[in-house]
């Protein structure tokens, strides 16, 4: 096994799952003999407020946390919550985000402005990015709630493992919990990982992100 | 009810991994440590201890009303020959102190562990507090893990060493140990039988006669845990190639120090009170310059300095906040001359986003209501309602500790000043704040007379901490019924007249205003109850979602001060009144897929432009998480 730490910063906003889609990434880390930490800033979470969860696994990991410049990958639930962690990535890092815009009562309400683009803001900065709209895919699927699903099947392929051992992770989680959910994440898995293949943007090269750490 | 984080915990095998939260962690050891009773206080980031255990089998587990009654109930634990629990956030210790620095006197009999967790970095308190000063105010031993398997060591050796020397043992967490998930072999419960009571007064009644006696025993244990601390193999040193600078790191820091400076030679503080001096006096000789690294105050430090020892500390490093990784490299840096290269990637510039309050909340209802009176301080306390200072409400004058409100506020009547003479004294305060540290300062309040109209806001939770339940649920920990509180006769009971006594119903704005407007204009203490269970808890339930008919709304903005995160402004509009005043109008829509139907937000809406809608969708956002 390579020693390299491979770094993944999920972001978005209280409430969207970001902390259950680190978990799931985690134990499919974890199946495959990885140590692993993760680590969330999130003390009002439950309060609409601004999450980061820090995954990092490998051989040993020592520190919890992903410093700026360090990740190799950064999975955005929501588009001007991708920009705000957006010098998290490292130098060749990827970028998967959710263009969903969730608009807090202060931009509601006049004090600030929402970022007109935030997809081409980070694009401009020569990051790779794919984006695509996973609330409107999980809205199609019949519940909002499968958003999380349709991120995780979207970074599915650029994992340092195989998409399959992510699914396992997803669906052994439902299988005990709500079997009856199992069939409509699998679905929303898929449609994650097709967005990808059809997001709003070409990306310009392929295979950037986490480098594969299992020999 | 709370969601359970142990799931996983329990699911677990014997001697087998399993990925654990520090607090998880700390969990699972005091439960194989046979611990019998486990008391404490939510508070972030210490909740899921408690709640943790209270998954597992084979032990007494209770949510205390506040963490001094909590500390309570495990040192009578331990004086039954008990091992006992009890787990608190920073602020909950200071509640506790008064109990804790007495208990030091007494000594446990079975093994008492605290375990405190600072929240390094402010994520939800009110201060930041360095715990590890109550090890040497209390000359308690203390341990700081550094990530979760080595909290589940821990809180195991620390029962151990409780027994041994009869003495409470201070387990110092923070944040980023707590909610921090890494792996950890776990093993299996092995029962503590309880040794039953011994009466000996001369022990655990501590009269001044007695307590003189202890004293010295307090000091001469002291003495004999330093030697214990050097030998301990929680402090230890990891050897490194680059001898120009070693650190002693503890708690978290020490994982950040590992992994930053991999060729430097780092003493690992774990042990941390009393401080190994002679160990780390060798380990100092070996390196040319010593940085201590620990969050947050330069306590090791100024111990290491008192004893001869040159070190580095807070005048490299910052006393404030976490010290991560990207704090440590450019202060290294700096002491070497070193210029760090520049950041490939700036941080962007986004809108904050700070927490708000849940959609249908009922404290929006009160913080609406209180920024329409004129002429008003308001004195608020610490919970969910906190939040009312923010925006668009600005209807919250002052947070200070828990219960706090009381008293301010009859300070606040009692020391106005000239140009306060005809403002009204508002107090804010939540169930569980006001069972926690409020009841007394109501009481002081009846006493001398003040002149203060008190909200009592119950929600029937502990909101903020994620809805857990107490005696204004009429739940315990585990759910079950026990009984509940009734507000009314308690303040009748403190004193306060039964017709200054009123129950409304927060999302009925005339009436709470109506309310508010005339228990201020009278003298005297008056309490206001407003009855609505939390939007996150199974108590509350969903309404009809309503929906805006663009046709008709005005602009008027009224339901936007309502401050309920559903409704959103799609369009601005200056207009210049027929007086020449210029205003900006906010046309309105509401994200029906959110709405639960409270019905605040029709209420000061003039045009009646917001009516019931067909539901599309359920969201889960911000609610039941």
């Amino acid at each position: 096994m390579n020693t390299k730490t491979t770094n993944i910063l999920v972001v978005g906003i209280g409430g969207q799952g970001v902390m259950t889609a680190t978990e799931i990434l985690a134990e499919a880390a974890i199946s495959l003999g990885h140590d692993v930490k993760k680590t969330e800033v999130a003390g009002m979470a439950q309060r609409g407020g601004v999450v980061s969860s820090h995954l990092r696994f490998g051989a040993k990991v020592l520190s919890p946390q992903i410093s700026p410049g360090e990740a190799d990958l950064i999975v955005g639930f929501e588009a001007a919550e991708t920009l705000r962690w957006i010098h998290y990535l490292r130098p060749g890092g990827l970028v998967l985000m959710n263009t969903a815009r969730l608009v807090p009562p202060v931009v509601s309400g006049g004090l600030y402005d929402y970022p007109e683009d935030p997809v081409a803001e980070i694009r401009a900065q020569g990051i790779e990015v794919y984006a695509f709209d996973a609330m409107a895919i999980a809205l199609e699927l019949g519940d909002v709630r499968l958003g999380n699903t349709v991120m995780l099947g979207a970074i599915a392929d650029h994992l340092p493992f195989p998409a399959d051992v992510l699914l396992d992770s997803i669906l052994r989680r439902f299988r005990t919990r709500k079997p009856e959910m199992v069939d409509v994440n699998a679905s929303a898995f898929a449609s994650g990982r097709a967005a990808v293949v059809h997001s709003e943007q070409t990306p310009q090269r392929h295979g950037a992100g986490c480098e594969a750490v299992l020999t | 009810m709370a969601a359970t984080p142990a799931a996983a915990t329990q699911a677990t095998a014997a001697s087998s991994r399993a990925l654990l939260s520090g607090n998880e962690a700390i969990s699972r050891a005091v439960w194989e440590s046979g611990v019998a009773v486990a008391a404490g206080y939510p508070g972030t980031p210490a909740t899921e201890m408690l709640e943790t255990l209270a998954t597992f089998p084979d032990l007494y587990v209770e949510w205390s009303v506040n963490e001094k009654v909590s500390l309570e109930v495990a040192i009578g634990a331990s004086m039954a020959g008990s091992r006992s629990f009890c787990a608190m956030k920073h602020v909950g210790m200071n509640v506790a102190s008064d109990a804790l620095m007495t208990l030091t006197l007494t000594g446990a009999n079975g093994g008492l562990v605290i375990a405190v967790a600072d929240d390094v970095g402010l994520s939800s308190s009110q201060n930041e507090q360095d715990s590890r000063y109550w090890g040497r105010f209390a000359h308690l031993p203390v341990f700081e893990p550094s990530d979760s398997q080595e909290a589940y060591q821990m809180a195991k050796a620390a029962y151990l060493l409780s027994e041994e020397y009869q003495v409470p043992v201070l387990l110092r967490l923070t944040t980023r140990i707590c909610h921090v998930k890494g792996m950890v072999n776990i093993g299996e419960r092995v029962p503590h039988e309880a040794a039953g009571f011994a009466k000996n007064a001369r022990r655990w009644v501590m009269v001044p006669g007695h307590a003189k006696e202890r004293l010295p025993l307090m000091f001469e244990r002291e003495q004999t845990l330093r030697s214990v601390s050097e030998e301990s193999p929680f402090n230890f040193v990891t050897e490194g190639s680059d001898s120009r600078i070693g650190f002693v790191a503890s708690g978290p820091v020490w994982m950040h120090v590992r992994e930053t400076f991999p060729d430097a030679p780092l003493f690992k503080l774990g042990f941390s009170c009393p401080v190994p001096l002679e160990k780390i006096r060798a380990f100092a000789a070996t390196v040319d310059r010593l940085l201590v690294v620990e969050e947050t105050e330069p306590l090791v430090e100024m111990e290491l300095k008192a004893a001869g020892i040159a070190c580095l500390g807070k005048d490299v490093l910052p006393k404030i906040g976490e010290l991560a990784p990207e704090i440590l490299r450019p202060a290294v840096a700096r002491l070497f001359g070193e210029t760090l290269p520049e950041p490939a990637l700036k941080p962007a510039k986004v809108f904050p986003r700070p927490p708000t309050m849940c959609v249908a909340c009922p404290h929006l209802g009160v913080y609406y209501t209180l920024a329409q009176l004129k002429n008003v301080t308001v004195a608020g306390d610490i919970g969910c309602y906190t939040l009312g200072a923010g925006h668009p409400w600005n209807a919250l004058d002052s947070t200070i500790s828990m219960g706090a409100s009381m008293g301010v506020a009859l300070g606040l009547d009692k020391g106005r000043g000239a140009s306060d003479r005809d403002r009204k004294i508002v107090a804010v305060i939540g169930d569980s704040t006001f069972m926690h540290m409020g009841m007394q300062g109501l009481l002081d309040i009846t006493y001398n007379r003040g002149n203060v109209t008190v909200l009592l806001l119950d929600n029937r939770t502990v909101g903020m901490t994620g809805g857990q339940d107490n005696p204004a649920s009429g739940r315990d920990i585990h759910g079950l019924g026990s009984p509940r509180v009734d507000f009314a006769k308690l303040c009748e009971a403190l004193g306060v007249a039964p017709e200054r006594i009123r129950k409304v119903d927060p999302y009925q704005l005339p009436v709470l205003f109506k309310a508010l407007r005339e228990e201020t204009k009278i003298p005297g203490p008056s309490v206001i109850i407003t009855d609505r269970p939390c939007v996150l808890i199974d108590d509350y339930e969903s309404l009809k979602p309503y929906t805006v008919i663009s046709d008709k709304c005005t602009g008027c903005g009224n339901c936007v001060d309502i401050g309920c995160p559903a409704i959103h402004v799609n369009r601005r509009e200056k207009v210049v009144k027929p007086s020449g005043k210029e205003v900006e109008l906010q046309f309105v829509d509401i994200e029906t897929a959110a709405c639960t139907g409270c019905g605040l937000c029709l209420q000061p809406c003039a045009p009646d432009a917001i009516v019931a809608a067909v539901p599309v969708h359920t969201i889960n956002f911000v609610k039941k998480l």
